[in-house]
């Protein structure tokens, strides 16, 4: 007789949790399937009684979205899971950051009261350090990359060589310079909107290669800063877990 | 100049980028350690010489990184080999052969420790050896520099190796890491009296740490060797293997590292006994470790409850020679499977048995997943071929252990052979097709299903040192490789049970690579030299081996030799040649080999000493040893307590 999947208890999900976590340092080299094997096993060393799913080989629900690239550094990266128990947001925060290696880093963990979370993730911030770049040089590049309409670029993807406009998506982008490292590097903090296909900082990059020439000598380092719902302004977007924070403050005034 | 044991990361990082899987490069794992450069005497670099998805997993090193860490006076970081593409980076940038824990440069270390369990990484050792601005010439390099210690198996014989490396440490490697830590440690102290050489000497005077360039090798004028001698006096003739006694007292991994980039074995490893003496006649790894040596159903269980904890992993190994032979394993194998019933554990058990007690095992360790596949390994085609190689397997006991996996609702049964063995021929070989068709006959029966496979997975046998077959001829690759092509016909015109049957191989070429380093002598160490300079890197992986770059070599540097490729190889040697390795003692009487031989030859078997009385392989006397073995008499282990889980809410206090 062949066996069939186990008839074990398949607890239900009774709480969603979502958190913000960072890839910093030496750990933005990790890529999004690194992080998720990371994060499973911190799961089960912080003894976080996460749900599975069903069948021979049952996973852990967690769900990823947006997921900044391999090198990219990020302070704001999303994610959701599935738990049989209620717990305590904060205690699963400090748990699961107590063992998760430094660099992967849990900043915030929220019980998700609210839908449309995907959504709200609307447009990224994202910081380019370029060392050895002056700060004209970069204004220069950015001013005919924002004066332009439409910037086509290439990007190798799965299928081959893709086309397609860096412009549009750059809602805004703000150059600086910051003197007290060394070598000397131009800061450019951009706003991307999300979409299909979705505009990378490294898109934006060879865009501003292809409008200025602009080519950094040593490789750039990025960071998202922020993700969420765009700010009006477009210098900005707001705290995508502000929805569910506050119907937290009212529960807890409730309470 | 900057302070030894200062990090390269920042020169790295700008490499990173360009780089395939750059966070195999960046450390990072759960449970490393990274400890100040000044606060130990002495620093170790240990390194697997593979790409780190191979060499991070490696239990060999990860114990040794921890009971060298576990010390104050010490310290131990790794080092993997770097794929090509960085390494023309780091040249052309000038960075070095770095740790991945603090990316120190390997050159600041101590001690550079290489475990091979292979002699394709060989070429590994010199790139890295370079990178790190390590002379290669063991003799060209002074105080300033790494020692270079070789361990693993293939340091039975590091012969062909020798010119590049200060020790080599035979057999066990915990407590000699320790012993080269006391030694160094007290050298340093003592203001290193006599340079380099006076260190040298010191570990030699053990008699257990090999110094390869205190011996000298005469040949006679034929090529072969006409003794192999100690040139001072503190060398002795002979140079004994390491065998670590009571594994209980032994429990690590007690931290074990969590990788972040993918590996090969992606779970918690516990090492449930040492040694094997079936008395395999091809294996090299079952002659070098005996005499066997298990570790308790309770101290399995405690690693087994500590590292899921400190890991996180959701895959046990309980790894071995050959797992099902622990005397306990029944019982190990329920008691854990009971344990970890509720949780997604599942438990893994490297056994290639051919009985019916191995698929129970299997059936047991199963409950919760799926039943794909079951592997066993015959070895040989024949029945006269499993004598010679002693493999005490019959068609019968392979028949009845498959249907008895095809009846417990396994699909595949993979079965494991090698081609090339000692007296084979191609009947023997064709012998393989003829099973694998009774297997499926069998299989088919008993499920009642069409559906079900086999998988015949062949290796080509190399002649290893320190085995009963290390006087054998290797079979030339053209030779293997015809016979490889007769059986894949033999099983494509089978009509009728053809398509179930799969066959794996590798063509015969890259053994013969293996067969000269293996049981080569001090002049191959030249051969691997042009071969690495003409570009051989990661020997091991199909897509960088170049066996045409290997033959030049060879070619090139034993052109004015009476040696060649095929002499090292294909060649039987006879009872009084002096072999490359016999200063080396893994503790085997090389009479016994040799008998083991003729018994070979003549089909004659030998019984397993665990069962059986001792068939004075000689070991137990020469390194006074014994065999430690089960059964302790604890059949049920008490279910673990876990404190409840900090994270629920609600909770009081
Ligand atoms: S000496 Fe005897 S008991 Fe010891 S390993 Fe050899 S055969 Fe076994």
């Amino acid at each position: 007789m062949a066996p069939r999947p186990p008839e074990r208890d398949i607890a239900p999900t009774v709480q969603k949790l979502r958190f913000r976590y960072a890839k910093r340092g030496r750990l933005r080299f990790s890529s999004a399937r690194d992080f998720q094997r990371a994060l499973e096993r911190a799961l089960r060393r912080a003894r976080i009684p996460m749900a599975y799913s069903a069948g021979f080989s049952p996973h852990p629900k967690v769900s990823y979205t947006n997921t900044a690239a391999t090198g990219v550094a990020s302070e704001a990266e999303y994610v959701e899971l599935g738990v049989t128990r209620e717990c305590d947001p904060v205690a699963v925060r400090d748990a699961l950051d107590a063992v998760l290696p430094p660099g992967l880093d849990v900043l915030e963990v929220v019980v998700a009261r609210t839908k449309d979370f995907a959504h709200r993730l609307e447009a990224s911030v994202w910081r380019i350090e370029l060392p050895e770049i002056a700060l004209t040089d970069l204004e220069s590049a950015v001013a005919a990359l924002l004066a332009a309409d439409e910037v086509m670029v290439e990007r190798m993807t799965k299928n081959g060589p893709r086309t397609f406009d860096a412009r549009a998506a750059v809602v805004s982008a703000e150059c600086a310079a910051e003197e007290a490292v060394d070598p000397a590097c131009a800061i450019l903090t951009l706003v991307v909107r999300h979409g299909t296909p979705s505009v990378r900082p490294d898109d934006v990059l060879s865009a501003l290669r292809g409008v200025a020439d602009l080519v950094p000598p040593v490789p750039p380092r990025v960071t998202r800063l922020a993700q969420g719902p765009l700010h009006e302004a477009g210098t900005t977007v707001f705290d995508p877990l502000a929805p569910d924070r506050v119907d937290e403050a009212e529960a807890a005034r409730t309470r | 100049m900057t302070s030894p044991g200062t990090s390269v990361f920042d020169r790295l990082e700008r490499l990173l980028p360009f780089v395939t899987k750059p966070i195999q490069y960046v450390g990072g794992e759960v449970n490393a350690v990274t400890k100040p450069w000044d606060s130990v005497a002495v620093h170790w670099a240990l390194m697997y010489p593979d790409a780190y998805e191979v060499g991070a997993p490696n239990q060999g090193v990860q114990i040794l990184y921890e009971v060298l860490n576990e010390r104050d006076d010490a310290l131990a970081e790794r080092t993997y080999a770097v794929w090509p593409d960085l390494e023309a980076l780091m040249r052309e940038s000038g960075v070095p052969q770095f740790t991945v824990d603090a990316h120190r440069p390997v050159g600041d270390f101590d001690v550079l420790g290489l475990s091979f369990s292979t002699e394709l990484g060989y070429t590994n050792m010199l790139t890295a050896l370079d990178l790190a601005g390590i002379p290669l010439s063991a003799a060209e390099r002074d105080e300033t520099h790494p020692l270079v210690v070789a361990g693993g198996h293939a340091a039975f014989n590091p012969e062909p190796i020798a010119d590049f490396l200060d020790v080599a440490v035979l057999g066990d490697g915990e407590e000699a890491v320790l012993l080269i830590t006391d030694i160094v440690r007290e050298w340093k102290a003592a203001g290193r009296p006599g340079g380099r050489g006076g260190l040298l000497v010191e570990l030699a005077r053990t008699g257990s740490l090999y110094v390869p360039q205190f011996y000298d090798v005469d040949y006679l004028p034929d090529g072969r060797i006409q003794r192999v001698a100690p040139n001072r006096p503190e060398a002795p003739w002979r140079v004994s293997k390491h065998t670590l006694m009571d594994l209980d007292e032994w429990p690590y991994p007690r931290n074990p590292l969590v990788p972040l980039a993918e590996t090969v074995h992606e779970r918690m490893s516990v090492e449930i006994f040492r040694g094997c003496t079936r008395g395999c006649r091809f294996c090299q790894a079952g002659m070098i470790t005996r005499p066997v040596r298990e570790r308790s159903i309770t101290g399995i269980a405690d690693i087994v409850e500590n590292g899921l904890e400190k890991t996180g992993y959701e895959e046990v190994g309980l790894l071995s020679l050959s797992s099902a032979d622990h005397s306990e394993i029944a019982d190990v194998a329920k008691n854990l499977a009971d344990r970890y019933e509720e949780s997604q554990v599942s438990l893994s058990l490297p056994s290639t048995r051919v009985d019916a007690f191995n698929v129970d095992l299997a059936n047991e360790l199963s409950r919760n997943g799926r039943r794909s596949g079951l592997t066993f390994a015959p070895e040989g085609g024949s029945e006269r071929m499993r004598k010679v190689i002693n493999k005490q397997v019959t068609e019968e006991d392979l028949i009845r252990t498959v249907t008895t996996a095809y009846a417990g609702g396994w699909r595949q049964v993979k079965l494991y052979f090698m081609c090339g063995l000692p007296t084979e021929t191609d009947e023997d070989v064709l012998q393989i097709a003829s099973l694998a068709r009774e297997v499926i006959k069998a299989g088919r029966e008993v499920s009642g299903r069409k559906d079900i496979r086999c998988t015949v997975s062949i290796g080509g046998f190399v002649p290893k040192p320190h085995t009963p077959f290390q006087w054998a001829a290797q079979l030339d690759h053209e030779a293997t490789d015809a016979r490889l092509r007769a059986l894949k016909e033999a099983i494509r015109n089978d009509r009728e049970f053809g398509r179930s049957i799969g066959m794996r191989y590798h063509d015969g070429r890259p053994g013969i690579v293996e067969g000269i380093l293996s049981r080569g002598d001090r002049r191959v160490g030249g051969v691997i030299l042009q071969a690495w300079r003409d570009g051989a890197r990661f020997d091991g992986w199909s897509e960088h081996f170049s066996f045409d770059r290997w033959m030049a070599a060879a070619d090139a540097v034993l052109a004015d030799q009476p040696v060649d490729v095929d002499w090292y190889t294909t060649r039987e040697r006879d009872r009084t040649e002096v072999l490359p390795w016999e200063h080396l003692d893994s503790g085997l009487d090389i009479e016994w080999l040799w008998d083991d031989w003729q018994d070979a030859l003549a089909e004659i078997p030998v019984d397993d000493c665990r069962w059986s009385p001792c068939s004075d392989c000689g070991v137990c006397d020469q390194m006074g040893t014994e065999i430690q073995i089960g059964p302790t008499g604890v059949v049920t282990l008490p279910m673990p307590v876990l404190p409840p889980s900090p994270v629920l809410a609600g909770r009081e206090g």
